[in-house]
């Protein structure tokens, strides 16, 4: 028979095995979430690719054309869109990780579960648009008859590094909007600002030598550089100290998401 | 410690309660706080109440040192006013939030209903939510997989199982949701007020499914308004009072003890043009004379409306009418269908109801008082002027809730008795 001791600021000793004893519901969350998402739309799932594809285009006329940033040879739509991807999933499931919390507070104040459920859960859903729109980008390449070379064998890792950065910079957000409901009028500022500050529309080779590792503070510079060396055949230079960087501010992130949603978790019930 | 399934020691929870903050916890709230860490500042709390006056936050204790031992097995009631500190105890148990002080050890696992329904996405179909709920409260998919048929049979619903639930009805959606939780499975269940959903015919159900749930040697923890369904369910109850654990021992001791404190006393109220030209109270009186606030099946209750008539009344009549916990007017007794009336009254008076056969059994029976002239004039009119309460103990067996007989009353005048009017 288990044994369960409830205490006043006691660490749950068994978290990380709730967490996994819990994993069905999370699948269920995530998959409820999916469901729902494009229930009573006319264009359905086509939302996902009809997004990044249509801000793809707009990218490319402004910076491709008007702009006319350099793209290493590569076809200027497929750059934009190398970045878009990550892009895209980040602030989809930063948003929403962010707004999570908030809007299952029905489940919250009745219910016991690990709460890093629901914001993760919310990572999932985005994941699943971005894989959705992955099949887009492997239409283009098609189109543009521009095929990816071994390299492409290293997207799984820059993948895992956009899905922790979302799932730090999700976690605390979710747990801070929970008391200070300021944060939603923050969030979309913050994906506005980011969506120029980081290289979507153009190759981070733009940026001055001497400025790279400070734009490398941003973990989505790291990502998003990553994306385009893997899927683009390397034909866009790759920063290494400045993949460092961002892979840092990455790692610091997940950790001090993780250990701030722990330490006030237990007080969601009581102030949402 | 072998047959303990709960045990709880010394168990506090404290609210900090904030008044007049028209930004909430914002951000701004806080910048201007600075300093003081925004979230368990101690040294902030103490100095807030010593002077609650002043600050604009105070603290509220939910429940104070608060400790017991449930048995394996045992079914529990808990029961309480509102505000008693109920629904907090169970949160506590069921992890949702944290205790301020205290330790709780629990053997085998928890699962816990608190609302029915928990998770319903009226976007999803009755199976994607009998599936979804299932594991918000903790049932693996294979559980609810082999459980499935029998949900859906419990629910009635099987011809609208694959229709979104925002298009049920409100009573569909409820028995589905209860039928869900109806058949976890877990070694502790801890349960508040779900029962009350759906028509009689199915609250009947869930009743029964419940004394199921509750003969299978599983332990139980219940709250309930409903009297009744804890006098059926549980051997032993707890009461709370404002936090703390007031009395615990056999269901029946307990909640006549909880009906005697939870029924409101008289009520009192002066009327009249200028200030307090008369005075109404209503006091009732069990069958040995003793004030009491318990409606028992079987004994003669007494219900004085006292007047203090300052200005003489001419021709006064009194009426009272009672009503069920949800106003439905059950019965009114109008004075002047009887016909010892006094002409007139000034000064002290009490209009008596001697109610021979009670034999009504409601949770909850609301007097209102009415004063006025033959013609017509009302003087006053008292509004829940007093709540009673059944003795579900005193209803013979084969009399079931919501009887009915029809009283056998008598009424009298008398000028207010000395020792009766300082209560």
């Amino acid at each position: 028979m288990e044994k369960l001791i409830i205490e006043a600021g006691r660490q749950e000793r068994h978290y990380w095995r709730d967490l996994w004893r819990y994993r069905e519901l999370f699948y269920f969350l995530a998959w409820r979430d999916i469901l729902v998402r494009y229930k009573q739309t006319v264009v359905g799932v086509a939302w996902s690719l009809l997004r990044p594809f249509l801000s793809m285009v707009v990218f490319t006329v402004v910076f491709g054309n008007l702009a006319d940033m350099p793209s290493n040879g590569v076809p200027y739509p497929l750059l934009v869109f190398a970045g878009m991807l990550p892009w895209q999933f980040f602030s989809n499931a930063f948003s929403d990780a962010g707004n999570s919390l908030v809007g299952n507070s029905n489940l919250i104040s009745k219910v016991y579960f690990p709460r890093l459920i629901i914001p993760a859960g919310s990572v999932v859903v985005g994941f699943v648009d971005f894989l959705i729109s992955g099949v887009l980008l492997a239409g283009m390449m098609l189109w543009f008859g521009f095929a990816p070379d071994w390299r492409i064998l290293s997207l799984p890792l820059f993948l895992l590094i956009a899905i922790a950065t979302s799932l730090g910079t999700g976690f605390l957000l979710a747990a801070l909007t929970v008391k200070y409901r300021d944060f939603r009028f923050i969030v979309p500022f913050i994906v506005q600002f980011g969506l120029y500050v980081s290289p979507v529309g153009f190759s981070s080779s733009v940026v001055p030598e001497k400025y790279r590792l400070l734009y490398s503070i941003n973990p989505m510079v790291g990502v998003i550089d990553g994306f385009r060396w893997a899927l683009l055949r390397g034909q866009c230079d790759f920063h290494l100290p400045g993949f460092f960087v961002s892979l840092g501010v990455t790692m610091v992130t997940l950790l001090t998401g993780v250990w701030y949603f722990r330490r006030v978790e237990k007080t969601f019930a009581d102030v949402i | 410690m072998g047959d303990i399934a709960i045990k709880v020691e010394g168990l506090s929870k404290r609210y900090v309660l904030n008044h007049q903050r028209a930004s909430g916890d914002g951000l701004r709230h806080i910048l201007q706080e600075k300093l003081t860490s925004p979230f368990r500042g101690f040294s902030k709390k103490e100095q807030v109440s010593s002077n609650p006056g002043v600050s604009n936050s105070e603290e509220f204790w939910a429940l104070k040192d608060v400790s017991f031992d449930i048995k394996q097995g045992d079914v529990v009631g808990i029961i309480g006013r509102n505000g008693a500190g109920k629904s907090t105890l169970l949160k506590i148990l069921s992890r949702i939030t944290e205790p301020t002080s205290g330790r709780i050890s629990i053997e085998g696992r928890v699962a816990s209903l608190l609302e029915v329904g928990t998770g319903f996405h009226p976007e999803l179909t009755g199976r994607e939510n009998i599936f979804l709920n299932g594991a918000i409260l903790g049932m693996k998919r294979v559980e609810i997989q082999s459980k499935f048929d029998e949900i859906v049979g419990f629910a009635e619903i099987d011809r609208f199982l694959d229709t979104p639930v925002k298009r049920y009805s409100s009573g569909m959606y409820v028995r589905l949701a209860f039928a869900v939780s109806a058949h976890l499975e877990t070694d502790i269940l801890i349960v508040d007020e779900v029962l009350a959903v759906g028509d009689v015919q199915f609250q009947k159900k869930c009743l029964g499914k419940m004394q199921d749930v509750s003969t299978r040697g599983r332990t139980v923890l219940f709250v309930s308004h409903n009297m009744e369904a804890i006098q059926r369910l549980c051997k032993t109850c707890k009461l709370l009072e404002n936090g703390s654990m007031r009395l615990e021992g056999p269901s029946t001791d307990v909640l006549r003890k909880y009906l005697e404190l939870s029924s409101t006393a008289a009520k009192q109220a002066t009327f009249g043009a200028k200030g307090a030209q008369y005075e109404i109270k209503i006091r009732v009186f069990d069958a040995t004379g003793k004030p009491t606030r318990i409606w028992r099946y079987d004994e003669s209750l007494e219900i004085r409306v006292c007047i203090n008539a300052r200005v003489p009344i001419d021709e006064p009549v009194v009426d009272i009418t009672f009503y069920d916990a949800r106003r439905i007017r059950l019965i009114a007794l109008e004075g002047a269908k009887f016909i010892n009336c006094p002409r007139s009254v000034s000064g002290e008076w009490d209009a008596i109801f001697v109610i021979e056969n009670p034999g009504l059994t409601l949770e909850e029976i609301i007097i209102d008082v009415g004063v006025r002239t033959r013609g017509g004039v009302y003087f006053a009119l008292l509004e829940n002027a007093a709540m009673l309460s059944s003795d579900f103990s005193s209803v013979p067996q084969q009399a079931s809730a919501g009887t009915l007989l029809f009283p056998h009353v008598t009424h009298r005048w008398e000028p207010t008795a000395k020792p009766r009017s300082n209560q």
